[in-house]
């Protein structure tokens, strides 16, 4: 028996010394382009030469770099809720649909996914500037005189980053709805409960971890977000990843961008491993 | 969108709730599309609706060798990037699932951190590792940085394979005299194939539109399309731009659909979200 339960594995096949061979390339890429560089970024935030907190300290300490932080995680915070909001009906409704309809939602939600967000976020500048289609259609409409100011604002930046993570929202939900057999729910139907009862009970509940995974990409992908925010934001919607890159690449101050990518990467990890139990959690219930 | 509409009603279902996925579905497929009407404008400026037809932008950007370089480098550098990261990826993720290692998951777990680390930091210590040892703007320098951004794509289409995959097969080769070699190219491989085509699709397309490293990794010598398109994007007020953007769209098209057909003789163990992911 146990000699045929090894038999049906195939996870030790290969000697460990093979699998190193196989692993080294991955590993020395891995060491030379993403721990080495990192680490080094790190290094520099508390090292400048000896160690120091002080570049840390002027980070945490100016209320103008706190805000940034707070407004950083108050927009990521505000795009996970909107992208919820709009994503989860999608995907809902991916998951029962079939044929040429489903064809159709899931194109539209993957050539956005994978159409550069450089190209997304210029189609909001085009939008939205000041001679651009919806102040053309606020003035077709009468409900504004002049053109409005739409670009720089925050709104403008929510917007554009729900547009643009709204399929990282949409696919972890939709993959969890899949899995859930269409029993259940007729289940709950021929039991006597209502279309709402039923979902309520049963559907949203069993959908709960592709909410968990959506929400947690969304938000780990806002708190970092580069592009967008630096096209269609101004001075007034700074978040954490145009402020290193204005201090980096401006003020060549690369030791407080280091610092700040420091506290960056460190709010990321703490939301990570947080969202991690939280995830394992609602599987093992 | 009357399509879903219509499959919508005949399922029975909710048709406020169709109505509602049909407005989210324009939200963001408009803004995505909107830049293709843009780019046969006749005006020298971007303007809504755009008056008459003319390909004078595709024109100025055929003609523009900055762009075209851009364009040429940023093709390279994917191609590149694609063919390491598939080999990478496919050797790393066949090593972690056919041994055991002490470490693999950790080691899984450190193959993906690339798609959640902010590429900011990625961009911003990539630049400072790179500049000393002159790597800037160079080719060496974008694809050690765009290999290791594409290898989370193939190790998760190629492990989801690889899940996939009846390991009886293998051990029946094996058991059949192969050796482990022969077993991996006559048997395994074969079967995990559309899993390697897809993740070299996606590793090529996230090059090819990755913005944020290569805004930092560039100079004025070595620059990819994305570069270009944002040092043009805020004083470039032609719809050049607008007609990069439907070109760019179009490459996204056509890979995601070469994406898809390979999908269709996907081993049936990979899910939508392995791929997407």
């Amino acid at each position: 028996m146990a000699a045929r339960m090894t038999s049906t594995s195939t996870a030790g096949i290969y000697s460990p010394a093979t699998a190193l061979v196989l692993l080294l390339p991955l590993i020395a890429l891995f060491c030379g382009a993403f721990l080495y560089p990192v680490g080094r970024l790190l290094a520099m935030a508390v090292f400048d030469p000896d160690f120091t907190v002080r570049h840390l300290a002027k980070a945490v300490e100016s209320p103008l770099y706190v805000n940034v932080f707070l407004r950083t995680a108050r927009i990521a915070a505000a795009v996970t809720l909107a992208a919820f909001a709009l994503g989860y009906p999608v995907a809902l409704l991916m998951s029962r649909l079939s044929g040429r309809a489903a064809l159709f939602v899931t194109a539209c939600v993957l050539v956005p996914l994978w159409t550069s967000v450089l190209v997304r976020s210029y189609a909001w500048i085009v939008l939205l500037q000041t001679n651009g289609l919806v102040n053309g259609l606020l003035r077709w409409l009468g409900l504004t005189e002049g053109p409005l100011k739409l670009l720089y604002t925050e709104a403008t930046v929510l917007v554009a980053m729900t547009h643009v993570l709204l399929p990282y929202m949409i696919l972890p939900i939709y993959g969890a709805l899949r899995a859930i057999p269409a029993d259940y729910e007729r289940a709950a139907r021929n039991l006597g409960a209502g279309a709402v009862t039923s979902f309520i009970t049963v559907t949203l509940p069993l959908s709960l971890p592709g909410i968990f995974a959506g929400c947690l990409i969304v938000f780990i992908l806002s708190l970092g977000f580069y592009i967008t925010p630096a096209l269609v934001g101004g001075p007034e919607t700074l978040m954490a990843a145009t402020l290193i890159s204005q201090q980096a690449t401006e003020l060549l101050d690369w030791p407080f961008a280091s610092a700040l990518s420091l506290l960056l990467l460190a709010g990321t990890l703490v939301v990570v491993v947080v969202f991690r139990r939280f995830l394992s959690l609602s599987k093992g219930l | 969108m009357l399509i879903v509409l219509d499959a919508a009603r005949r399922l029975g279902g909710d048709v406020a709730l169709a109505c509602f996925v049909c407005i989210v579905l324009l939200f963001l497929v408009t803004p995505t599309l909107i830049v293709i009407p843009m780019a046969f404008g006749e005006a020298d400026y971007i303007e809504f609706p755009p008056r008459g037809f003319s390909l004078e932008w595709f024109d100025r950007y055929l003609t523009d060798p900055d762009w075209i370089d851009a364009t040429l480098f940023s093709l390279k550098i994917a191609a590149g990037a694609m063919v390491g990261a598939t080999l990478i990826g496919t050797a790393a993720s066949v090593a972690l699932a056919r041994s055991r290692l002490p470490g693999a998951s950790l080691l899984f777990a450190l193959t993906l951190s690339p798609l959640v680390l902010p590429h900011i930091v990625l961009a911003i210590a990539l630049y400072l590792a790179f500049a000393p040892l002159q790597l800037v703007g160079t080719t060496t320098g974008f694809l050690l940085a765009h290999t290791m951004l594409g290898v989370p794509y193939v190790t998760i289409t190629v492990s989801a394979a690889l899940r996939g995959f009846d390991p009886m097969l293998e051990l029946a080769a094996l058991n059949c005299g192969a050796s482990r070699t022969r077993a991996f190219f006559d048997v395994v491989l074969p079967s995990i194939w559309p899993g390697i085509t897809a993740g070299a699709i996606f590793a090529f397309l996230a090059s090819f539109d990755e913005a944020t490293v290569s805004l930092f990794i560039s100079d004025v010598g070595g620059k990819t399309l994305t570069r270009k398109f944002f040092e043009d994007i805020d004083f470039n007020l032609t719809p050049v731009i607008a007609a990069v953007s439907t070109i760019m769209l179009a490459v996204s098209v056509v890979t995601m659909a070469a994406a898809a057909i390979v999908k269709k003789r996907q081993v049936p163990a990979t899910t939508e979200e392995d791929i997407t992911a």
